[in-house]
């Protein structure tokens, strides 16, 4: 008895919040708009008992999901979320890794100072710390004044409102999910390996390359499912720093939601980006699991 | 214990109820009031105001169409609104409750009268052209001495726009206002449902569309004032403050509001109460307090926009009342145009074009 609900918290959590919203929405991308509150129909009336929830079933249809493809909008979307996704996430990791390396060589006793600076932005808001970038990056900000002032350029850059601008905020706002978990495969390496390759023949690179990589191989994985999965549906970043030129699938939900008042529209937008992040996450999971095992 | 543990849960009730009575919660456009005038209405009444700000229709139409947003009063542009009031949102004003009603201006309430028949619903707040913003010693740099701020060709013709682009340009991210303004530019009706028609747009904005830093619908206002842009299609108002916001900080920006001479859309902010608002009563306050002739000179002195109130105009201050850009004598009035909500259909035909010209997909 104990056993099953010790299993069973973990379930639940799921199904309050992950499968109940995402049946709300679902829901929602099965049925028409209308102009009413809520602007869409039918809505389900459990007042009129078995009769009332056949008829609600009865209404709905995948109409909205066959829209979708009717317009290239939607997989150009999709397709540049996972482009600009993916890049950040290789972006990440290139900074982050190096940082995260150099912490674990650190000094034991600085470690934990280390630690709480990576850590020490968050206890900013985010939206704060995205718009203090509007005032680094704008063309009369920060960045361009120096570099003029320096004689670096003579004409200001255009960074704020273009894609490089919003590369920028999802490195900078993500960054820490890539150090914290190659950081922890870092700390645990054991030096005695890396000096056994260098008493053995390796390079200083060589070691690097074939064991310190390697051994931190999970820490990398975590690192970049950590920033791919939310920079996939990212919104605030690309609407903020980004251009009008930006294609994400977020804005394109906002919109679909927003200007459109076309929220069986906008769900089913929802309900295609959560399947193509399963995928990801599914993989996670797995490789959360073969780690798990590979330890026990 | 039980029972004590009782008596603490339902005065707590108790006395959330009563704090719940006692606010009044107002969602209006971002940098639309004199905010002394909050403090203002919290001392005549002794109720608690919380009021917070939206940049675009939009969003305030999806809080309203989702219910239960807990707002007492709001702000809809007149097509919004209208859309609204068939979407059963708001409540009918009681108008016993409203005194300073008789301090309203016929010419403004009967051009709102064609979103919301009567007013039964809502009182104009303020209204307004939506234009061009200049930062003139840039535009005269890019432009030379002749150029035609005062035209729409200024951010159509892409000649001009190539030019510019080099100092920023802004376009306000409102298709219900930008797609018009085009459709205006090229002699079709602004107006127009007809997808075709609006369809035409498109060639309009596609070849401006990369000198365009950015659509937004308030960043423009900072932006301009500190000479981060030269050019924003915007709101009246909004630009005149970032005139000010420029003068204040002594930055030799130079900031000028034109409604271009092809004509310019004439819009109207309008308060109405939520069909679910938690106090309506506090509302009716709210309405009532700013439809007082002073309260409604010292908003209109603070934002620089026009507003419905006949009685305050001999409160505003001469830069207001007396400037053409704010107060359009009837000449430029007769060369303004409304628009009417779209059907849903076309709505997401102006919306898909909409992305397509901020995007290119």
């Amino acid at each position: 008895m104990r056993r099953l609900l010790l299993i069973s918290v973990p379930y639940l959590w799921l199904l309050a919040l992950f499968l109940v919203p995402f049946f709300i929405v679902l829901k929602i991308s099965l049925s028409d708009t209308a102009l009413a509150i809520p602007p869409y129909t039918p809505t389900l009336d459990l007042g009129a008992g078995w009769a009332g929830l056949k008829g609600f079933f009865a209404e709905l249809d995948l109409e909205n999901f066959w829209f979708l493809t009717t317009d290239d909008l939607y997989w150009k979307a999709y397709l540049s979320s996972v482009w600009i996704a993916l890049f950040s996430t290789l972006l990440t990791l290139i900074v982050g890794y190096p940082i995260a390396y150099g912490m674990a060589q650190a000094r034991e006793e600085w470690r934990p100072t280390l630690m709480m600076l990576v850590i020490l932005p968050f206890w900013t808001s985010f939206l704060i710390r995205v718009y203090s970038w509007m005032g680094i990056l704008s063309q009369e900000g920060v960045l361009n004044q120096f570099l003029m002032w320096s004689g670096v350029i003579s004409d200001p850059l255009m960074i704020l409102n273009t894609n490089t601008a919003v590369y920028i905020g999802i490195v900078y706002t993500y960054l820490p999910f890539m150090i914290l978990p190659i950081y922890a495969a870092l700390e645990k390496l054991d030096i005695s390996l890396i000096e056994a390759a260098e008493d053995l023949g390796c390079s200083r690179f060589q070691a690097f390359w074939l064991v310190t990589v390697p051994l931190s191989k999970n820490g990398i994985i975590a690192g970049c499912f950590l920033v791919f999965i939310p920079a996939l549906g990212e919104f605030v970043i690309p609407s903020l720093l980004g251009g009008s030129q930006t294609l994400m699938i977020g804005k394109v939900l906002w919109e679909e939601f927003f200007n459109n008042r076309d929220w069986p529209v906008a769900s089913a937008v929802a309900v295609i980006l959560l399947l193509i992040l399963i995928i990801p996450i599914i993989l996670f999971q797995r490789n959360e699991q073969k780690q798990r095992e590979a330890e026990g | 214990m039980k029972k004590r543990m009782l008596t603490a849960v339902a005065s707590v009730a108790l006395f959330a109820g009563a704090a719940y009575a006692e606010e009044v919660r107002v969602y209006n456009w971002s940098d639309y009031i004199d905010e002394e005038l909050l403090t203002k209405f919290e001392e005549e009444t002794g109720l608690d105001l919380i009021y917070d700000v939206f940049d675009s229709n939009e969003v305030l139409e999806t809080k309203m169409l989702a219910g239960g947003s807990g707002y007492d009063v709001v702000v809809p542009s007149g097509t919004f609104l209208q859309r609204q009031i068939t979407a059963g949102a708001f409540q009918k004003l009681d108008k016993s409750k409203l005194p300073n009603l008789a301090n309203m201006w016929d010419v403004i309430s009967e051009r709102t009268a064609a979103y919301d028949p009567g007013n039964e619903y809502s009182i104009n707040y303020m209204w307004g052209t939506t234009g061009i913003g200049v930062n003139v010693g840039k535009v005269k740099e890019a432009l030379g001495e002749d150029a035609p701020m005062n035209s729409w060709s200024l951010v159509f013709d892409p000649a001009n726009m190539e030019k510019l682009a080099g100092c920023g340009v802004h376009f306000l991210d409102a298709p219900a206002e930008m797609i018009p303004a085009a459709l205006n530019y090229i002699g079709e009706n602004p107006d127009s449902h007809d997808p075709d028609v609006i369809a035409k747009a498109e060639g309009v904005f596609m070849p401006v569309r990369p000198h365009i830093q950015k659509f937004h619908s308030s960043e423009y206002i900072n932006a301009l004032a500190n000479g981060d842009i030269c050019v924003a299609v915007g709101w009246s108002g909004d630009i005149l403050q970032a005139r000010d916001r420029a003068d204040e900080a002594g930055n030799g920006v130079e900031i000028a509001y034109f409604a271009p001479k092809e004509g310019a859309q004439m819009w109207f902010d309008q308060m109405a109460i939520p069909a679910d608002a938690p106090n309506p009563d506090g509302a009716h306050k709210f309405l009532n307090f700013i439809m007082d002739a002073n309260n409604m000179a010292a908003a209109s002195n603070y934002v620089y926009y026009a507003n419905g109130n006949k009685a305050s105009q001999e409160f505003l201050e001469e830069d207001v009342i007396g400037d053409p850009a704010i107060y359009p004598d009837e000449a430029s009035m007769a060369n303004t145009f409304t628009t009417t909500p779209y059907p849903a259909k076309v709505q997401r035909v102006v919306t898909r074009l909409w992305t397509k010209i901020k995007s290119g997909t």
